[in-house]
This record gives structure tokens, sequence and C-alpha cells, in this order.
């Protein structure tokens, strides 16, 4: 389980998360939605310890993140940070292997060399394991990424986009692999996504930020309302349902026209 | 905890049982092939041209290498471990002035306390006290400039630079202050030299520096990871800030120990780690801290070798070595610029 209790946090002045509080069931996808600048990824730096709240607790399978050693959160936590860089020259292997440092302390076994490779298999980048990291494209990158942080076999993961630059087929791959991890395994996933249709279709649970405040929460059908997703966003939107799923398709394309006939 | 990530296209099996031994492969062959090298430098060094009173000369050559082989070891792991601290291979703590720092202070000393003292308490107690204060002064002021927040590089190579020459003016004009006989006693410490170091000094900076490889063995995975940046390294669970502050402090111990050892070096630091990263094809600190070190000694060793008994110069290796590695710097400077 994941809480949080009255967070607030701040760049300089300006509040960016203001008094969140937010409990992220054990099993589950979650989605977290919302416009750029809303307090997303601040929220999740937060719950990854890679930012200091200013004011209130975040708890991570009852530890709290702020007090626990750092090498025991990376036992049951891993992160995908938004447009993650390493200054290092690396392999995709040796980034993927990376992840098992929080159970190996840089001794990898052969259980582990082959929890790597089954982790780059199922992103699909096997053929890549030998290539740098700055030698291949940015969505074959952002997959090398994600396979560290499933190498690491934690119960939490927080990603933050992680569907950015993949392609269709990598896109459905990497959400099968989300929903599978979370329905066999338990893992509890908390992802951000301006996919709001994706969300809609894979999460179990959609939170919705809106500077710097929780303005919705609840399973997809709930919140995959047109009221509520023009409050969110600001933009019109049209609700319909396709194969038992609420879809939304934004209207602001046809705004920008100018009215013809 | 750990059921199996099954479900989706998986593409083909894979090499789980060929990777690790792949792994590793060109670290160790590298390692070897140096290693031999250094061993056949030193070789040649201590035992070619001995004519005349063996014992004497062995004597000799032997301190020559043994200061070598300390000063070698300790900027090697300065330099590698700045690199993994500030995330940037430009960078290196001589660069920064850190060695100036540390010439400063001596002066500072010799002026304040007295040479006299100084002698005559011998080196030892001289080299802890410097050491010392240079650990409280430095080490706030690495820390804020370096782990504080997010500067560009070049604003703090642009400080670094702008603090060492600071430190090398003062220096020099407090120097040129200084009372004559005070000043030939001190001399020997403003330049490089790698001959004729104290025993006492090169037995104490052996000690310190042995530490220091026992710190980097102990933790240099957890190095591996810090080298990452403070994000994944985080999540990866390695307190950066913690590693990072005590691998800044044998950073700092170690560049007193040069210093105090041969005089401030500027760029060998920066030739050697990039040879060494360029031989080892590899970020991990297992191979790249041991193939730097035998880099330096055989940059040193055979730097003193080529030029004593081949050109037949004596005393220039440091300005030889300088020159190197001051080019490696500026590649490496407009080459960044370049991207
Ligand atoms: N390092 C920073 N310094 C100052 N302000 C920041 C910093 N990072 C983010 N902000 C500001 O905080 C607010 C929230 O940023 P955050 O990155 O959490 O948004 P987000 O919801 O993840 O947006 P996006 O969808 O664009 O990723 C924004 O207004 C942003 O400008
Ligand atoms: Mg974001």
């Amino acid at each position: 389980m994941i809480s949080v209790q009255h967070v607030t946090t701040s760049y300089g002045r300006t509040v960016v998360v203001d008094d969140v509080s937010l409990t992220i069931a054990d099993g589950g996808v979650t989605a977290l939605v919302g416009p750029n600048g809303a307090g997303k990824s601040t929220l999740l730096k937060v719950i990854a310890r890679l930012l200091q709240a200013d004011a209130g607790v975040v708890t991570v399978a009852d530890l709290d993140v702020a007090r626990t050693a750092p090498e025991v959160l990376a036992r049951r936590l891993a992160v995908l940070a938004q447009d993650t860089q390493v200054p290092v020259r690396l392999t995709v292997r040796d980034l993927v292997t990376f992840g098992r440092f929080p159970h190996t302390r840089g001794r990898p076994t052969a259980e582990d060399h082959a929890l790597v490779e089954e982790a780059m298999a199922h992103l699909d980048i096997t053929d890549l394991a030998d290539r740098y990291l700055d030698e291949i494209s940015g969505g074959q990158r952002q997959r090398a990424f994600i396979a560290m942080v499933f190498a690491q076999d934690t119960d939490h993961l927080l990603l933050d986009e992680p569907l950015n630059n993949l392609d269709m087929r990598h896109g459905a791959q990497l959400m099968q692999i989300v929903r599978d991890a979370a329905d066999r395994r338990g893992t509890s996933i908390v992802l951000v996504v301006h996919d709001i249709n994706a969300a809609s279709v894979f999460a179990d649970h959609i939170i919705a930020l809106k500077d710097g405040r929780v303005v919705t929460q609840g399973p997809p059908q709930e919140v995959m309302v047109e009221d509520v997703l023009e409050s969110v966003f600001d933009v019109p939107v049209r609700v319909v349902e396709v194969d038992g799923y609420r879809h939304a398709i934004h209207l602001s394309g046809r705004l920008a026209r100018p009215r013809t006939g | 905890m750990r059921t199996e990530l099954a479900v989706v296209p998986t593409a083909r099996t894979s090499s789980a049982n060929r990777a690790p031994e792949r792994r590793g492969v060109r670290g160790r062959t590298t390692l070897t092939i140096l290693g031999a090298l250094t061993a056949a430098v030193v070789a040649v060094f201590l035992f070619t041209d001995l004519t005349g009173n063996t014992a004497f000369i062995l004597e000799r050559r032997l301190t020559t290498v043994a200061t070598m082989v300390v000063v070698a070891t300790a900027i090697a792991i300065c330099t590698v471990l700045f690199h993994a601290i500030t995330g940037n291979q430009i960078l290196t703590p001589s660069v920064m002035g850190f060695d100036s720092l540390f010439v400063l202070l001596q002066t500072v000393a010799a002026i304040t306390i007295g040479v006299r003292w100084m002698t005559a308490t011998g080196p030892v107690l001289g080299f802890a006290i410097e050491t010392a204060v240079m650990l409280v002064v430095t080490l706030p002021a690495a820390r804020w400039l370096l782990l504080g927040g997010r500067r560009s590089i070049e604003v703090v190579v642009l400080i670094g630079v702008v603090a060492g020459g600071l430190f090398r003016s003062v220096g020099m004009f407090l120097q040129r202050i200084m009372d004559p006989t005070q000043f030939i006693v001190l001399q020997d410490r403003f330049f490089a030299r790698f001959t004729g170091t104290e025993p006492a000094l090169i037995a104490t900076g052996a000690v310190v520096v042995a530490l220091g490889v026992v710190w980097v063995v102990r933790h240099h995975a957890a190095l591996d990871v810090m080298a990452l940046g403070v994000p994944v390294a985080t999540t990866l669970g390695v307190d950066h800030r913690r590693l990072s502050t005590a691998a800044l402090t044998v950073v700092i111990v170690l560049v007193s120990t040069s210093t105090a050892l041969v005089g401030p070096t500027t760029f060998l630091g920066l030739l050697v780690a990039h040879l060494a990263y360029r031989a080892a094809g590899t970020h991990r600190h297992a191979v790249t801290v041991p193939a730097a070190t035998l880099v330096a000694v055989i940059t040193l060793v055979g730097g003193q070798l080529v030029l004593e008994r081949v050109l037949g110069f004596s005393g220039s290796l440091s300005i030889v070595v300088e020159f190197a590695g001051g080019l490696v710097f500026l590649l490496l400077f407009l080459r960044r610029g370049a991207r």
C-alpha cells in the first residue's frame, strides 16, 4: 500500500503539490492524470523520495519514505522518473543489471543475470543488449529504463509517463506487462499517463490532479465523464463507449477550425 | 514475491548464461596487459644502466619508483572518484585548484608556524596537520559547489579555474615576501618533482593511500551506482549524498598526500583517467580505478625513464606530463562544445 498524507511541496514559493492525501491499495494499476504542470511528476518524486516534501508523510508498504534506509526501500519500490538520464556511458545490459543492485549490492548471481535477460526480453530489447544507451532511439532507451525498473522486482512501482516515445505495439506490450504484474504478482503500480483513453482501458483507478490538488478520483467509469474531464483539462470533450470501455474524444481541434457552412 | 514475468511474446529465450562471462572479460584483459606493461617498465627503470655504486643507485631508483607508485595510486583514485561524484569526466580535483590550495596552506603554515618548527617536528606531523586543515577548508566548499544544486559544468570549471588561480597567486605573493631561507626550504614543494622525496613521508603516504585503496575496494559497486546520478542512485538504494561526501573526503586526503609528496600536478590525473577509460571500455570502478593507477605508474616511471636515460634530461618530467594532460583537457572541452 502507498499512503500519502497531507503532502505539500513547493519550488521556492510556488506551491506545486497542495495538501494531497491519497491511498493506493495493493495490487492494482492506478493512473495519475492531469494537465501539464499539474504536479504529477512532483507528487511521484515525493513518493519516490527524490524530493523532500515541505509537509506530510508518505509511506510505502508501511515504511516512511523519508526515514527508511534507502537500501531497504529500494527492495520494495522501483521508480521510472520522467526524462531519466545517466551521465555514464552504459550498454543496455549494464543498465538493466543495475536493477538488481538493491538485492545483490553489486554481486549478481546467475539467477540475477537470468532475471535481467528476462526483463530485456519482455521489453523486446534483447537484440540491443550490447548497444550503448546513447546509440539507440528514444523509445528503445525508454524501454531499457523500464526493463531496469522491472528487473528491480519490487512490489511497488512508480512509472512517470512510461508510454512516452513508445510506438503503438510497444505501448500495448508495456500496458500488458503492467497489467500482468498487477494481476499475477500483486504489484501496486502508479503511473502517469497523458493518454486518458489508455488509462480508461487498463487502469483500475484514476486520480486526476490539477493545480497541485486531487480534483477527482475513482474507477474509470466514474472519472471518464464529460463534465469531470472538461473541468480537469479545460477542453470540451465527448465520451463514447467502445466495447464497454469509455473513450474521450476532445473537440478542441474542431473548435480551432473556422466554422464552415 | 518473485514469480515469473511471463506474458508478451517472449522474444527468443536469451543468452542468460552467456552474458556474465562475456562481461568482465575485456576489463580483465586490459588489467592483465596494463599490469604486464607496468612490471616491464618498472623492471627496465630499476635494472638497466646499472653502473658504479649499484646499491646506492638501486636504492635511489627504488625510492623514486615507490614515490611514483604512491602518487600514481593517489591521483588515479582521486580523479576517477571525482568523475563519479560530479557526473562528468572533465573536472578533476587539480583542475578545481585543490592542489594549489594545499600548496597555499603549506606556505601559510611555514609563515605562521615557521620553517624551523616544521623541520624540527618532521615532515609527517606537518603533513597530518596540513591535511586536516585542508579537509576542514575544502570539504564544505566542495560539497556546496559540487553537491549543492544543479550548476552547469562550465560554471563549476570557471569557479575552479578562478579559485585555483587565486590560490596560486596568493601563494606566490606570500612566497615572494617570505624570508629567503624559508623559501629555500619550501621551494621543493611548489613544483612537481618525483625524485628525492623524504622516505618517512613516502611511508606515510603509502599508508594513507593504502587506506584509500581499501575504501574503494569496499565501495566499488556502490560507486558504480553513485555515478549514475542522484535520481537513479537514490531509487537503487544508494544514499548519494552520504556516499559522495565520503568519496570527497577520500579525494581531498589523497590530493593532499600526492601534493605533499611531489607537489601540484594539474593534468596528470585527467590524462591517466581518460587513457584508462579508453583502454577499459567500462564504467565499473573495479576496473577503471586499477587501470588508471597502472596507466599512471607507466606514465610516470616510463616518462622518467625516457627523459632521464634516453634523452638525458633530468627533472622536467612534470612539464611533459602536464603538457600532454593539458592537451587532453582542451580536447575534451572542445569536443563537449562541438556536441
Ligand atoms: N525543478 C523545478 N523548479 C521549479 N519549478 C518546477 C520544477 N519542476 C517542476 N516545476 C513546476 O512545478 C509544477 C509542477 O510540475 P510537474 O513536473 O510536477 O508537472 P506534471 O504534472 O508532471 O506535468 P507534465 O505533464 O508536463 O509532466 C509546474 O508548474 C512546473 O513548472
Ligand atoms: Mg511530469
